[in-house]
C-alpha cells in the first residue's frame, strides 16, 4: 500500500540544540499513528515542520507520492494538512461560526457556513452550535470547534498535539469515536500524546522519539504502558515510593466558600468545602478553567474570602494575605510558571526572595540579605536538581521542568504545614514529574498536608490519598482514591458536560 | 533578512553599551541634519557637546549645568521609581508647581521675618505640596480605578491656572509696581537657596538630587520594597503572589514622585528662579519623563542622563546664538537621542543574526 506521508532524513537545528536528526517517518492512509517521546524529544518540531511552520534544514517529505515542502500552514492546509493544536486559538467573544470563519481563506456567507458547521459536526459525533459565543463553551466543546475548523478543508491528515489533556475520560471516549470514524475514512491522524494508555487504545502505528532521533517503532497495542513510558525515557522508569502514613489533625478546614468570578469568562467558586488533615495528599481533579486557579488564589491569600471560610489550625486566616499566610505556614506553588509563580526577567536568586523571604529571613529590617538568598536558591537548585549554570540566571533562560522544579522546590525547602500546588507537572518531562511526585509524598511523610490540583488523573491517583473534582466552581465530597475507577472518578469531574454525543 | 533572536539574559556589555553608541549615532545623524541646514556638522556637535563644558565661557555653563540637571535628576528618579512598577505619573510638572507654590505660599506669609527654621519648613512644604497633588491622581485610581496616565497630566493644566491666579493675584509683590509675579526670595535671606560654593551653581536641590539618586538606589536595588516595585513592574500576577498591594503600591509610587517633583519646585523658587509667576514652570516635570528612560529607570543611569540632558540644552541654546540654528532642530536633536537610545535597547535583550531568515 503506498504511503500518504513519507519523511526521510528530516533535521533541523537551532542554537545548541539539534531539534530533529534525520527522522524517518511513514504513514499510510487512514492509520492512527503515535509520536511519543518526552519533552524535548522533538515531536513539537517534527509536526510544525509537516504543518509548514519550521523550515528543516535539510531532508525530504513525500505527500501523496510528491514532493512535499510547504512554505507555510496555509500550504499545508492546501495540501490537505490540518493541525489541532493543544492550546486553542479562538476568540472568547466571537461565536463558534465566526471563529470558524476567520481561520479560512474565503470564508461562505454566515447562514452557509453555520449549516455546514451543523451537518459536518454532527456527521462527526460533535454536535455544535454555530451561535453560541466560544467564552461560554467548556474545553471539550471549544476543541471540537477547532477539530471541524480542521475538518471543513477536509484533510488527508490530521495532526493532534495532546488533545485529550483538557477532556474528562467520557469526553475522549467521545472524542475517540470521532477520530475513528474518520480514520475509517481514509484520513491519517498523527496523534502526539504522553497518555500512554489512550495511545494503546487508539493508535495502530508508533514512532517513538528521543533526543531529535527515531529510536523505535512498534505497534502500540502489543506493548504495555510500562513498556512504551521506557522506550520514550530509554531507562527503566523509577517508581515512587509511596510510604504509608497516618493522617493526623485536621490542619485546614474550608467551609462555604465562595466567590465570583475573576474574569469575564471565568468561574465563580461555588460553596466549596473540605477538611485536610495533617500527612495526607488531597488531589482536586478537573478540567482546567473550572475554578482551579480561583481555588488556589484563595488558598494562597491572593484573593482573600469571607470570614470564617478559610481556617489553618483553627484560626480564621481568610483575611489575610499571602505572606501572613505563609508565616503560619501554609504555601502554594501556582500553575503559571513564568509570570505568576515566577518572574521570567529575574534570576532565580531574586525569584527565591518572591516567596522566601518570611520563612527563610532573607531580608534584615527590611533590607535584602543578597548572600542568605543566593545560598536559598542554590539549597533548591542542589536539592531538586535544577540543571541551571548558577542561582544569576534568569527565570525564562531555564526550560519549563526546570523551572517547575525550581517552583515546587522553593515551597517545600520552606517547610510548609500546608502546600497547595496547580498542575505540578504540566508540561514536565517523566524524571522530573517523578521527582516532583516524590517530593511531594516525602513532605507528607514529614507531616505537612498536601493539596495537589492536576488535569492529569494518573497523577492524582498515585500521589492522591483522596480525591475531589472541581467541576465549574463546585467541589465534589473528597472520596478514598483507593478503589476508585477511572468511570467513576468520569462522573465525579461532570461526565461528558451535557456535550451530546450524536450516533454515528 | 534580519531575523532577532531573544537572549536567554540580557546582556551586560549592551547594557552599558547602548547609551554610548545612541550618544554618537545621535552625532552623526544630528551632524547630517546640521549640515542640510547649511550648517558646518562638526562646528555644530563642537558647540553643543564641547563649549558648554570646556569652551571659553565655560565657567559660567559648568554653573548652568548643574542648576539645569539638578531638578531633572531629582524628579526623574521618583518617577523611575514608578515607572518600574508600571505606574505612570506624566503629571510631575504640576506636583513640581506645587510644591513651589506651597513653600513660597510659606515664605511670602512670614515675609520679613528671618529664621532659621523657614528654609527647613520650606522643604517639608514643596515636598508636601507635590505629595498632595500626587494624591489625587493616586487615590482615584485606587478609589474608583481612574487612569492615572489622564489624570495626572490633566492636573498639570489645572496647576497652572493656579500658577497664574498666584502670580497675579494672592501672591503678588505689593511692592512690585503693579508688574506680575511674587516678591523675588533671593532677596529674604532666610528663603534664599544659595550656591553653597559661589558661581557653581550647587546649590542644595542639587545636594537633594545626588542624595536621592543614591536613596533610590538603595531603595530600589538593596531594599525589599523596590524588589516588589520591581516584580510589580515585570509580573503584576506574580507581585500580588509576592504579596504586594496593588492600591499601597500606587499611593506609594505616586507619592514619593511628588514629593521628589515638590522639593525640586521648591529648591527652583527659592533659588535660580527666585519668585513665582506665570511663566515659572520650563518643563522640567515633562523632560524628566525623558530622563527617566534615557537612564534606563536606573538611579546611576538617570544622574548621567540628567546631565546630558541639562548638556544639550544649554549646548543647544548656544548653538543658536553662535550657528543660527533653529531651535526647531535642536529640539529634533534631542528627539533623536531618545529614539536611538530606544532603538539600540533591542540589542539588550536580543541577538541580531543578519542572513538567511528561518523562523525560529
Amino acid at each position: 500500500m503506498s504511503e500518504l506521508l513519507q519523511i526521510e532524513g528530516l533535521t533541523k537545528a537551532y542554537p545548541g540544540v539539534v531539534a530533529n536528526d534525520g527522522v524517518a517517518l511513514r504513514v499510510r492512509p487512514g492509520e492512527v499513528h503515535a509520536l511519543l517521546g518526552e519533552n524535548g524529544a522533538g515531536k513539537s518540531t517534527l509536526v510544525k515542520m509537516i504543518y509548514g511552520l519550521v523550515k528543516p534544514d535539510s531532508g525530504a517529505m513525500m505527500f501523496q507520492g510528491a514532493p512535499y515542502a510547504p512554505v507555510d500552514p496555509r500550504a499545508a492546509r492546501a495540501a490537505g494538512v490540518a493541525m489541532v493544536f493543544q492550546h486553542f486559538s479562538l476568540f472568547e467573544a466571537l461565536s463558534v461560526a465566526e471563529n470558524v470563519a476567520l481561520g479560512m481563506e474565503n470564508p461562505p456567507p454566515m447562514r452557509q457556513l453555520a449549516a455546514k458547521i451543523r451537518s459536518i459536526s454532527n456527521d462527526y459525533g460533535l454536535p455544535l452550535d454555530p451561535a453560541r459565543l466560544v467564552g461560554d463553551l467548556s474545553a471539550g466543546e471549544r476543541q471540537r470547534v477547532e477539530i471541524v475548523r480542521c475538518l471543513l478543508q477536509d484533510p488527508k491528515l490530521l495532526i493532534m498535539d495532546e488533545p485529550t489533556s483538557v477532556l474528562t475520560p467520557q469526553e475522549v471516549d467521545i472524542l475517540f469515536k470521532t477520530l475513528r470514524k474518520l480514520s475509517s475514512e481514509g484520513t491519517a491522524i498523527l496523534y502526539i500524546s504522553h497518555k500512554l494508555e489512550e495511545i494503546r487504545a487508539l493508535c495502530e502505528a508508533a514512532t517513538i522519539l528521543r533526543g531529535g532521533k527515531v529510536v523505535d517503532h512498534c505497534d502500540p497495542r502489543e506493548k504495555s504502558a510500562r513498556e512504551l513510558a521506557e522506550l520514550m525515557v530509554g531507562a527503566e522508569l523509577k517508581v515512587t515510593d509511596r510510604a504509608s502514613r497516618q493522617p493526623g489533625d485536621v490542619v485546614l478546614n474550608v467551609t462555604n466558600l465562595s466567590l465570583p468570578p475573576m474574569s469575564q469568562f471565568g468561574p465563580a467558586l461555588k460553596e466549596i468545602g473540605f477538611e485536610l488533615r495533617a500527612g495526607e495528599v488531597l488531589g482536586i481533579g478537573g478540567v482546567a478553567g473550572n475554578g482551579q486557579e480561583e481555588l488556589l488564589a484563595t488558598l494562597s491569600g491572593e484573593r482573600p474570602s469571607k470570614h470564617g471560610t478559610v481556617l489553618l489550625s483553627g484560626a480564621d486566616i481568610s483575611a489575610l494575605g499571602p505572606n501572613a499566610r505563609r508565616a503560619k505556614g501554609l504555601l502554594a506553588a501556582p500553575e503559571e510558571r513564568l509570570g505568576h509563580a515566577a518572574v521570567p526577567a529575574m534570576s532565580l536568586t531574586e525569584n527565591a526572595i518572591l516567596t522566601g523571604t518570611t520563612r527563610k529571613n532573607l531580608t534584615r529590617n527590611g533590607f535584602v540579605d543578597q548572600g542568605a538568598a543566593r545560598r536559598f536558591a542554590q539549597e533548591v537548585i542542589a536539592a531538586f536538581d535544577v540543571r541551571t549554570p548558577g542561582p544569576e540566571v534568569a527565570a525564562r533562560a531555564l526550560s519549563g521542568g526546570n523551572l517547575q522544579k525550581f517552583v515546587i522546590g522553593r515551597e517545600v525547602l520552606q517547610a510548609p504545614e500546608v502546600l497547595v500546588v496547580n498542575q505540578p507537572t504540566w508540561g514536565v518531562d517523566a524524571a522530573a514529574a517523578a521527582a516532583i511526585h516524590q517530593a511531594l509524598l516525602d513532605l507528607a511523610a514529614q507531616g505537612a498536608a498536601v493539596i495537589a490540583i492536576s488535569q492529569d488523573l494518573d497523577e492524582l491517583m498515585e500521589i492522591a490519598d483522596r480525591f475531589a473534582a472541581l467541576n465549574e466552581g463546585r467541589l465534589s465530597e473528597p472520596r478514598p482514591t483507593k478503589g476508585l475507577s477511572i468511570e467513576e472518578i468520569g462522573l465525579m469531574l461532570g461526565g461528558a458536560h451535557g456535550m451530546q454525543e450524536a450516533q454515528i | 533578512m534580519i531575523t532577532l533572536i531573544r537572549r536567554p539574559n540580557p546582556s551586560q556589555f549592551w547594557t552599558f553599551a547602548t547609551p554610548i553608541v545612541a550618544v554618537i549615532a545621535t552625532m552623526i545623524a544630528g551632524g547630517l541634519l546640521f549640515a542640510m541646514l547649511g550648517k558646518n556638522p562638526v562646528e555644530a556637535i563642537r558647540v553643543i557637546f564641547w563649549e558648554p563644558l570646556l569652551g571659553a565661557n565655560a565657567s559660567y555653563f559648568r554653573g548652568q549645568l548643574l542648576v539645569k540637571a539638578g531638578p531633572l535628576i531629582l524628579i526623574a528618579s521618583g518617577l523611575a521609581v514608578g515607572f518600574r512598577a508600571g505606574i505612570w505619573n506624566i503629571g510631575a510638572e504640576g506636583q513640581y508647581i506645587m510644591g513651589a507654590l506651597a513653600s513660597a505660599w510659606l515664605a511670602l506669609h512670614v515675609y520679613p521675618a528671618e529664621s532659621h527654621w523657614l528654609f527647613p519648613a520650606m522643604i517639608v512644604l514643596g515636598a508636601l505640596g507635590g505629595l498632595l497633588w500626587a494624591m489625587i491622581p493616586a487615590l482615584l485610581k485606587v478609589w474608583f480605578g481612574t487612569s492615572e496616565i489622564l489624570v495626572s497630566l490633566m492636573l498639570v493644566y489645572v496647576v497652572e491656572n493656579l500658577l497664574a491666579y498666584m502670580a497675579f493675584g494672592p501672591l503678588k509683590n505689593p511692592d512690585g509696581f503693579g508688574f506680575p509675579g511674587s516678591r523675588n526670595l533671593q532677596d529674604y535671606p532666610s528663603a534664599h537657596n544659595v550656591d553653597l560654593i559661589a558661581g557653581t551653581g550647587l546649590h542644595w536641590g542639587v545636594v537633594t538630587a545626588f542624595v536621592a539618586v543614591i536613596a533610590t538606589y538603595i531603595l530600589m536595588h538593596r531594599h525589599i520594597t523596590g524588589f516588589r516595585i520591581r516584580v510589580a513592574g515585570e509580573a503584576p500576577r506574580a507581585a500580588r503572589f509576592a504579596g504586594v498591594i496593588p492600591a499601597r503600591l500606587v499611593v506609594f509610587c505616586l507619592g514619593l514622585a511628588g514629593a521628589f517633583a515638590g522639593l525640586a519646585g521648591m529648591f527652583e523658587v527659592s533659588g535660580p528662579s527666585g519668585q513665582i509667576t506665570d511663566s515659572f514652570n520650563v518643563g522640567y516635570g515633562f523632560t524628566a519623563i525623558i530622563v527617566a528612560f534615557l537612564g534606563r529607570l536606573h538611579p546611576i543611569g538617570i544622574l548621567l542622563a540628567g546631565l546630558l540632558m541639562a548638556l544639550t540644552y544649554i549646548g543647544g541654546d548656544m548653538a543658536q546664538l553662535m550657528l543660527g540654528l533653529p531651535s526647531a532642530a535642536i529640539q529634533v536633536f534631542q528627539g533623536m537621542l531618545l529614539f536611538f537610545l530606544l532603538g539600540f535597547d533591542v540589542l539588550t535583550n536580543f541577538r541580531v543574526r543578519l542572513g538567511r531568515g528561518a523562523s525560529a
